[in-house]
């Protein structure tokens, strides 16, 4: 159950969209995402969701990998869907009983509304499923390294960062155990009211958090062991370095956003 | 032959929990590893094997006495950098020494901490995955892999620093038997063909009779220290302190209890096989 979780999860690959630099990638999520809150009218939304589609369709990431990351957003999807066909108001009434009235403009907003989360959250999908966590954080540290001057510690926020993801699959792994061990003692996790089942969860928790901290200790240990004193003199190995392919990427990125821009300008 | 590691009446006690509840676990021990050697540090539980080991790249600092780590005192603070560089360290979970997601970017973790240009990284990362067996799995995800391949990961990792010595704390632990051959087949060519000074900390005898050299530490204290076959002949010595000599030597002793007259330094099966069939024949 819990192996579900693709969160974070990186496909390795060699197409244009894992080629890109990590830096360009980010940017273009920005944008993306920028463009997606832009966009009102079915042709823009048209617009946005072909270039989701073309960027998919590039990265040979299996569309699977995607309905399988969606799947846990399945509830908040339904809820706002539900949210906004009951509480938007005009257009003509639809159905009327009691104090519900679903309208057709409230049918449209909830539509949209649950295609602008779906996209968001594919688009982001897309961005870690075709970037190594390293090469992420490398962008981010890049990309915020001019924050250092203002004393952000962005080395140690994006070395933490990387630590963090490359350790969700070892403690899910983890919780799996646990789990199954506790279920074992005869733990119930299944059955009973909610609070019966958030109390269930404390067994669970309290192992994770402990062996959590003793790998924290022995992975500190670890690190220093390897000479790691900070972000001061360290090099990289992979140098983050934009190929033309970057700037052309830029370059639909620009157009995208500003077509965007222009069909909202005239109302579409 | 140089010294690699020298300890001098060191003296160390873990900070208890009051004042002068200190816990010792070194009062006053001398040891001596020689460069390009490789030893095996057995001992019971509790005897102060991983105490002892964390002090050979200044993780831990004598309280009294001192480290020499080819000749830089441990308690230097200029030096401990070209120490841990020097000395490298491979501990018993592999999954929590383990930093990045992509093999090939873990083993490049030491080096890019030493502030080497990036060509030479690569250079190191796929020659230190070459050494340990591990090239093709260079852009593999470190959680998929087994124990063996891990631990062996984490050994790329300590020599693509280039150390002149690397110190293993139980680095089988943790594995099954497969991984556990790997682990020590890795560990002895890096000994052999690259020269470089190996000190195993293990509770495996078996592991241990591989070495050229076996110490064994009891209450802080070193008990035995000799060629595996001098150490290993002690039967009952090593009885007293809670430890069991490899199979082969238990095997001879049980039988000489019953009348035979075997030697108790073969440590190899086949030998052991072999002085067995002898003195059945006659």
């Amino acid at each position: 159950m819990l192996k579900d979780i693709t969160l974070g999860q990186f496909f390795p690959g060699k197409s244009i969209i894992h080629r890109l630099d990590p830096r360009t990638k980010l940017v273009l999520l920005v944008v993306y995402i920028v463009a997606l809150f832009m966009a009102v009218s079915w042709i823009s939304y048209g617009v946005m969701f072909v270039f989701l589609t073309v960027s998919i369709t590039l990265s040979r990431v299996r569309l699977k990998a995607f309905i399988k990351g969606l799947k846990p957003l399945v509830f908040i999807l339904f809820f706002t869907a539900i949210l906004n066909i009951f509480f938007t108001t005009g257009g003509t009434v639809l159905v009327s009983f009691w104090k519900i009235t679903i309208t057709s403009d409230g049918l449209i907003r909830a539509f949209f509304m649950l295609i602008r989360i779906l996209m968001l959250v594919t688009g982001t999908f897309l961005l870690t499923y075709t970037t190594s966590p390293i090469a992420l954080t490398d962008g981010l540290e890049s990309l915020l390294s001019p924050l250092k001057k203002i004393r952000l510690p962005v080395h140690e926020l994006s070395m933490m960062m990387c630590i963090a993801l490359r350790f969700i699959p070892t403690l899910i792994e983890e919780t799996d155990k646990i789990m199954s061990a506790q279920k074992a003692r005869g733990v119930d996790f299944e059955s009973g009211n909610l609070m019966h089942r958030v109390r269930a969860l404390i067994p669970i928790l309290v192992p994770l958090f402990i062996s959590a901290f003793r790998r924290a200790d022995e992975l500190a240990t670890a690190m220093e062991c390897r000479c790691y004193h900070g972000g001061d003199g360290r090099t990289k190995m992979k140098l983050l370095r934009y190929k033309f392919l970057d700037i052309k990427a830029y370059g639909i990125g620009v157009i995208l956003l500003a077509g965007v821009i222009v069909l909202r300008r005239f109302g579409l | 032959m140089s010294t690699a590691i020298s300890v001098e009446h060191l003296k160390y006690s873990y900070p208890g929990v009051d004042e002068g509840l200190d816990v010792s676990v070194f009062e006053n021990l001398d040891l001596t590893i020689e460069d390009g050697s490789f030893t095996a540090v057995l001992g019971p539980n509790g005897c102060g094997k991983s105490t002892l080991a964390k002090h050979f790249n200044g993780i831990l600092l004598p309280v009294g006495g001192t480290v020499y780590v080819y000749g830089m005192d441990s308690k230097d603070d200029e030096m401990l950098m070209t120490i841990r560089r020097t000395v490298g360290m491979v501990f018993q979970n592999p999954d929590n020494q383990i930093v990045a997601n992509v093999v090939a970017e873990d083993v490049a973790f030491g080096p890019e901490n030493l502030g080497i240009s990036s060509p030479e990284i690569r250079n190191r990362v796929d020659r230190a995955l070459k050494q340990v067996g591990m090239y093709e799995y260079r852009e593999h995800a470190p959680h998929l892999l087994s124990g063996g391949q891990k631990q062996r990961i984490a050994i790329a990792g300590v020599i693509a620093m280039q150390p002149k010595c690397i110190v293993l704390d139980e680095p089988t632990a943790m594995l099954d038997p497969r991984g556990r051959r790997e682990v020590m087949k890795t560990i002895q060519n890096l000994n052999r063909e690259k020269g470089i000074t190996v000190v195993l900390i293990t509770h495996h005898m078996d592991e241990a009779a591989l070495a050229d050299r076996v110490v064994v530490l009891d209450h802080g204290e070193v008990v035995a220290d000799g060629a595996p076959s001098l150490v290993f002949s002690q039967v009952e010595n090593l009885h007293n302190i809670g430890l069991a000599a490899p199979e082969t030597v238990e095997l001879c002793n049980e039988l000489n209890k019953k009348g035979f007259n075997l030697p108790l330094d073969k440590l190899d099966p086949t030998e052991c096989a072999q002085i067995l069939y002898e003195s059945l024949k006659v």
